[in-house]
């Protein structure tokens, strides 16, 4: 199943390669992976997807907590949540697709954020089967690059952070 | 006062209390040196490879229980030094690891000896750091030696570059750590702990299973109180030898692929598993689907990350193990009473059938060739009165080891278990004899395994390390050759080793002692003069070569389902005394 988990962590150089590290080495899947700065200049945010049993996925946060750089971990899996990825899609645009193509913007609320005589460039946020809809109607036009995010997730209310027992104690 | 860089890691250094360092220099690290050799408070223990210095920090920890230290130049050296850090991040030993760095202002510029040191030692720390400025260092240092030894243990990595280490800052010393993102659990859950006492009282069958972990966090006394009190039987891991004595009644001695016949049984067929310490390695567990099949599993141990990895647990308690039991027997006392040991009869009658149907077993012949076993069990009787300790290499010898040296204390063994690297042994034994200059210091090795750090031979003798390496001389890599004979219809790919070296000889030129026992009757006048030697002793002792290590469970298998002897076939093969044919060496198209 997949999960989302939300990590913070130091914002210092080679925290991102532990991370990585930790899932290539042990074998775990990313999905997707996004590190921005918090608004404590010290720590980043990153949102991982990743996918696994429920002990697999027990065994991540678990082996997350332990790295010493990550301050704190969350499972979104155990809480509401809103999430959202960003797309910019570069259509290829002959002059008789060009009134198709805004068409398609407007539909799903995306902008055209840049435009040449034969090209629109299109910024899309959304969950991600907004995202696969309309790239896969802007793709007849053609697509002559594409560029995604990754997912970005917030809890709805304030949370506890995940298996709360890896940093102090077990639960059950 | 403003410091230099090397002389602010030397203050740290004695700040940690720290007196031996293993160390091998090397153009980037050559101020530290410079600076090590006009002082006399820390001691340098110059080795003859990286991976020896990194070896002997992690004998010196185990031996002691506080950080090792050692120190390596940058690129071949740290490349070197990569395989102790990888084997003190199995064995969770406290090791922290200085290495020198090319110039800040040439890192990434493919400097000469550079290395990516951060890079590499990732994966096989608990921790790395690199100091880019001096006026970080003494802190980081503190953080180092404060992770390396705190919560789970393991390595740490310091990367100091070389103008760093020349650079000049004013030197204090931070009293206290705090870093946010790790604060290891040291208390373990109280209502866990109670469910735990509860289960405890009600189980019929019950084993403790203990590992590494009751050694490292001193908790033997308290081990020993449980076990006695609740009369349960103790089955140890092989990092865990030691941390409950061998010759106790209530031991089970090791259990795992090489464990005996006794402590698997009672693993296998136990309603309640109290696991402290111990991480259900695949060597221990055999078959994941068929391990304990009616047990209960209780698992205490510091790092959350080996709780429910590999086994189903029904009571976790993270935390430090002596702390744990100390509060686990505060509850027991007050409820232990007769009646368990009413209760669990059935169970003692039935193990005390396992241990007398299947005990240990090997067959010395008068004239025969010698038994390896024998070797160990007349060394483990010849030295029991002195309390040694015992570091072996990887293989056979060291099951054998396992199985018949009954150690009685923790801190005494010294094998490498997680990561099974061979050539640990003799370094590890020498780091030990740095830390206690009057103890016996035994190594156990193998003809195999002894020359992969056989160099480290001139650090002994120079450095006045008296261990004293006693080799099982099968001339194979016998581990390999058992399972050849047993899963690969006895072809010897690449076991054989032959006959060389001359370890009596080899032992002479480099200025140790070297002697053989020629015959079985000749073992204790061998071993009685290596033992009254005050150098650095090689004790050659040419064993049969076809000695199997039984009992063994094979790779994957289940833990009752143990191989007891050889099997009929091989026997045959061997019956008349086996030679090695032409066909079991290599194949050399230029000989």
């Amino acid at each position: 199943m997949e999960h989302i988990i939300s990590v913070t962590v130091e914002n210092k150089f080679g925290v991102l390669s532990r991370v990585a590290g930790l899932f290539s080495g042990r074998g775990f899947n990313i999905e997707s992976l996004s590190v921005a700065p918090t608004l404590d200049p010290s720590m980043s945010q990153m949102t991982i997807v990743t996918s696994g049993d429920e002990r697999i996925i027990e065994q991540i946060v678990k082996q997350l907590n332990k790295l010493i750089d990550v301050i704190k971990v969350v499972d979104l899996n155990e809480t509401e949540f809103v999430s959202r990825e960003t797309a910019i899609i570069k259509v290829h645009t002959k002059d008789v697709d060009r009134a198709e193509a805004l068409r398609i913007v407007d539909i799903f609320r995306a902008n055209v954020i840049d435009s040449t005589p034969t090209t629109y460039t299109i910024e899309v946020s959304g969950d991600p089967k907004k995202i696969e809809a309309i790239i896969n109607l802007l793709q007849p036009l053609g697509i002559k690059d594409l560029v995604r995010t990754g997912r970005v997730a917030v809890a709805r209310e304030p949370v506890r952070p995940a298996v709360a027992q890896a940093k102090k104690v077990v639960r059950e | 006062m403003k410091l230099t860089g090397s002389e602010i890691f030397i203050e740290c250094l004695k700040r940690e209390g720290v007196k031996t360092i293993f160390a091998l220099p090397g153009g980037v690290v050559l101020k530290i040196f410079d600076t090590l050799h006009q002082q006399k408070d820390v001691e340098v223990i110059l080795t003859r490879h990286e991976q020896g210095a990194g070896h002997m920090a992690e004998g010196y920890a185990k031996a002691t229980g506080k950080a090792g230290v050692c120190l390596v130049t940058s690129g071949p050296g740290m490349t070197n030094v990569i395989t102790a850090l990888a084997d003190a991040y199995m064995d969770s030993v406290p090791v922290v690891c200085f290495s020198g760095q090319v110039p800040t202002s040439l890192i990434g510029n493919d400097a000469f000896q550079e290395a990516d040191n951060i890079g590499l030692s990732r994966p096989c720390t608990k921790y790395n750091f690199l100091v880019k400025d001096v006026n970080d260092l003494a802190s980081t240092i503190k953080e180092a030696f404060y992770i390396a030894t705190t919560g789970r243990p393991g390595p740490v990595l310091v990367d100091i570059p070389k103008d760093v280490s020349m650079a000049k800052a004013d030197f204090t010393y931070p009293n206290s750590v705090s870093i946010r993102g790790y604060n290891p659990t040291y208390d373990g859950n109280k209502w866990q702990i109670k469910q735990a006492a509860e289960a405890i009282m009600k189980a019929k069958k019950p084993i403790l299973y203990v590992g590494g972990g009751v050694v490292f966090s001193g908790a033997s006394q308290e081990l020993i109180e449980l076990a006695e009190m609740t009369q349960i039987p103790v089955d140890m891991t092989l990092m865990g030898l030691g941390a409950f004595p061998g010759e106790h009644p209530l031991s089970m001695g090791m259990l795992g692929m090489h464990g005996t016949y006794q402590a698997n049984m009672a693993m296998h067929y136990s309603d309640l598993v109290i696991a402290i310490g111990a991480r259900f390695d695949d060597r221990v567990t055999g078959k994941v689907s068929e391990f304990c099949p009616h047990a209960k599993v209780i698992h205490v141990d510091i790092d959350p990350t080996s709780i429910r990895k590999n086994i189903h647990v029904d009571i976790p308690i993270v935390g430090d193990c002596r702390t744990v039991l100390r509060e686990l027997n505060q509850i027991l006392r007050a409820t232990v009473n007769g009646e368990q040991k009413d209760l669990r009869k059935p169970w003692w009658d039935q193990i005390r059938e396992w241990q007398q149907a299947h005990p240990l077993t090997y067959h010395q012949e008068q004239d025969g060739p010698i038994k390896p076993q024998q070797v160990v069990k007349r060394l483990y009787e010849l030295t029991k009165d002195r309390d040694p300790i015992v570091a072996t290499d990887v293989g056979q010898h060291q099951m054998w080891a396992a199985q018949y040296f009954k150690l009685a204390k923790p801190n005494r063994w010294l094998t490498s278990g997680g990561l099974g690297t061979m050539g640990f042994g003799f370094p590890a034994a020498m780091g030990a004899q740095a830390a206690f200059r009057d103890r016996l210091v035994l190594c156990i090795a193998g003809d195999g395994s002894i020359q992969m750090n056989m160099q480290e031979m001139a650090t002994a003798v120079v450095s006045k390390l008296p261990v004293k390496i006693i080799i099982l001389n099968n001339g194979f890599h016998g581990m390999v050759r058992q399972w050849q004979d047993l899963f690969y219809e006895g072809r010897y790919a690449s076991s054989y080793l032959d006959t060389t070296p001359d370890f009596v000889k080899l032992a002479d030129a480099y200025g140790a002692v070297g002697l053989r026992v020629k015959k079985v009757g000749d073992l204790d006048a061998v071993l009685k003069e290596a033992l009254a030697t005050d150098k650095p002793v090689i004790v050659d002792v040419p064993t049969y070569p076809y000695e199997n290590c039984y009992p063994m469970i094979p790779a994957g298998g289940c833990n009752h389902e143990m191989i007891l002897e050889d099997p009929p076939t091989l026997k045959e093969k061997q019956s008349g005394g086996a030679k090695v044919t032409p066909e079991d060496k290599d194949t050399v198209l230029t000989a």
